[in-house]
């Protein structure tokens, strides 16, 4: 278990680097909400993969996961959630003003094409 | 237990929050709060630096839980002293922009409040992911703020900007998590004693979760390679957004500062001396840079930005001598350096006032309104940002120099810190001419506001300040003096947080205490 969460964070963060770099805001976006999942993965399990273990003190409890991790990984999901969040709104505001959804407002392609005219 | 350190996070958080509310309301009484608040936690920043100045770091325990395990607020002499630098600055630049500014914008007020929150929570924390939670703070409402006006070159500056901290963010967690894996703590202090204790098979791990914070805080504090972020952010921010802006640069300066003399400090085992191979030559490359991209500006907010950077080089200079007195030297600079960048920045927004069209562009433009004044205003910013004496910046140039006098490479820091200071000279000098003397007839007449009574009140109010750091060198120097020496001995700050005793628990996955 421990392999497979190691080499899902890996490639979600690969991923998320790839699409960060794209010049694209949708693109980007994407790549900076996948970067928060695989911080928020990589969270979760610093505390340790203890499937079925008790958080809280319990009667009787055999063994227990660390409750600190949990909570910061609620944290962190709602910071980055807001974060993507803002960001989205800010491309898409963007987009309208500027009618490109290139990360400089700019399209290297559009630019690049021949003017109609003389 | 006293509830001071707590005030300067909760006023501006609440009187914030009741301006959300009230986003009706008449723009008075907005400024009433937003002024009314940033007096009031003014009056508790110094309350709580006249407690801090006797040694003693003020703790704040949160619901009051023991210390590993609740979140604490911790005010030693550092925090105390950025604490009245960010209220002096947050006073200063909200007079600024009550005469007019804060009026483009629904949300300025509350932004600013929040943003002022994030900055005393940074200041004040003594817990790694409460850091986290309050830089968060500070960069959502700066992103507010960076793009109040919503023109296009904004919105993209702030796309941008906004982009690479929330990339950094991410790798922020992962670090901070990557130390707690390994240590089991988040508490710094704690953090303190149990990277000094960690197995040698984990040294490793402690090492990159340190380098990565380290890294997420270069990109805050815009070193080198890190910085691209910032010129396009700060100059096409709004004028007194980009001078609160002078201090944004500074938390991270402050949380690296904190981090290493805390945290990551040599001692006997020099396995944690994370730095100091990179902070040198880094601070050296960041404070070159930074003064060429000055002297290659287009724009007077441009120029400033890259001095933003340079000064960052020049006090990240400062901590990589290391040291009591490399520290002191660093911070006299960092409080020196964050009032006349703040400066540089509304004096420029009534230089683009009083100039039309051509707005704060370097090629010549119509003959500037009010001259004489604000000639005078940008002479004293360009001297002092320069470093010419009697100013502050002589000041502070001359006690790094100092500071740096039986290092081994001091020739090396000499010439670069030398060599810059006659760039940003030559720099200020070129912007100050072209801007002040080289002017062709207008095609129209300007209409921008003149500079108002509040807005020269406000400069005066920040200059002042730099003067004072001249006047009073003495006890500012003592103070800083004082910092370095409590930073320098980071056994108070564990003692009053952890106490005698704490500090030991036992995690659910690990047999006994962690420690071998």
């Amino acid at each position: 278990m421990e392999l497979i969460m190691a080499v899902g964070i890996g490639i979600v963060t690969a991923c998320a680097v790839y699409l960060l770099l794209r010049g694209r805001t949708f693109s980007m976006v994407l790549g900076l909400s996948m970067l928060s999942t695989a911080g928020n993965l990589f969270i979760f399990s610093m505390g340790r993969l203890r499937p079925g273990a008790s958080p809280i003190v319990a009667a009787g409890a055999e063994s227990y996961a660390d409750p600190v991790p949990q909570a910061l990984v609620l944290t962190a999901i709602v910071i980055g959630f807001g974060m993507t969040g803002f960001i989205m709104a800010l491309a898409v505001r963007i987009h309208h003003q500027t009618g490109s959804d290139h990360v400089d407002g700019l399209d290297p392609v559009l630019e690049r094409r021949p003017e109609h005219g003389p | 237990m006293t509830h001071l350190p707590a005030v300067p996070i909760i006023v501006p958080a609440l009187a914030a929050a009741l301006l959300l509310i009230l986003h009706r309301a008449p723009i008075v009484m907005k400024r009433a709060i937003g002024i009314g608040a940033t007096v009031t936690f003014g009056i508790a920043v110094l309350a709580i630096f006249a407690e801090a100045r006797s040694g003693a770091p003020l703790v704040y325990r949160l619901g009051n839980w023991p210390s590993p395990f609740g979140i604490v607020l911790v005010a030693d002499r550092l925090s105390a002293f950025m604490l009245l630098l960010t209220a002096s600055l947050a006073l200063a630049v909200l007079l600024y922009a009550v005469q007019g500014w804060d009026a483009r914008g629904k949300l300025f007020h509350p932004l600013f409040l929040f943003q002022v929150m994030g900055l005393n929570g940074a200041f004040l924390t003594g817990d790694l992911f409460n850091l986290f939670v309050f830089f968060e703070i500070l960069l959502i409402a700066s992103y507010g703020l960076a793009m109040e006006g919503l023109e296009v070159e904004r919105l993209r500056a702030t796309l941008h900007y906004a982009a690479i901290n929330i990339a950094a963010s991410s790798i922020f967690l992962i670090a901070v998590s990557l130390l707690y894996g390994v240590t089991g703590t988040l508490n710094m202090a704690h953090l303190a004693e149990r990277v000094a204790e960690v197995r040698a098979e984990d040294v490793g791990l402690v090492r990159a979760g340190g380098l990565l914070l380290l890294g997420v805080f270069a990109v805050k504090a815009a070193v080198f390679p890190l910085y691209f972020w910032l010129p396009a952010a700060y100059s096409h921010a709004l004028a007194p957004v980009a001078a609160l802006f002078a201090i944004m640069t500074k938390v991270g300066v402050y949380a690296i500062i904190r981090v290493t003399t805390l945290i990551f400090t040599g001692g006997e085992d020099a396995v944690m001396e994370l730095t100091a191979p990179w902070l040198l030559p880094v601070a050296l490359t960041t404070l070159t840079l930074g003064t060429l991209g000055a002297l290659g500006a287009q724009r007077l907010a441009t120029m400033t930005a890259y001095l933003t950077i340079a000064s960052v080089g020049m006090i990240l200079t400062g901590v990589a001598t290391g040291g009591s007195k490399g520290l002191a030297a660093a911070l006299y600079y960092l409080a020196h350096s964050t009032l006349v960048i703040a400066v540089l920045f509304l004096v420029g927004d009534l230089l683009r006032r009083g100039r039309g069209a051509t707005g704060d562009q370097l090629h010549p433009g119509p003959p500037l309104r009010h001259a004489a004044p604000l000639g005078l205003a940008f002479l004293f910013a360009g001297s002092t940002v320069a470093g010419i004496p009697p100013s502050s910046g002589f000041l502070g140039k001359l006690i790094i120099l100092q500071s740096t006098m039986n290092g081994l490479s001091v020739v090396l820091i000499w010439t670069v810190i030398l060599v810059t200071s006659v760039l940003t000279l030559a720099a200020c000098s070129r912007a100050g001419s072209i801007v002040l003397w080289n002017y062709v007839e207008p095609d129209q007449p300007t209409h921008d506001r003149p500079p108002r009574t509040g807005e020269w009140i406000a400069l005066a109010g920040l200059a002042g300040c730099s003067m004072g750091l001249v006047i009073f060198a003495a006890p500012v120097t003592q103070y800083a003096d004082e910092v370095g020496t409590q930073l320098t001995s980071r056994e108070s700050y564990i003692e009053a947080v952890l106490g005698s005793g704490s500090g030991d628990f036992v995690r659910p996955y690990a047999k006994g205490k962690v420690t071998p």
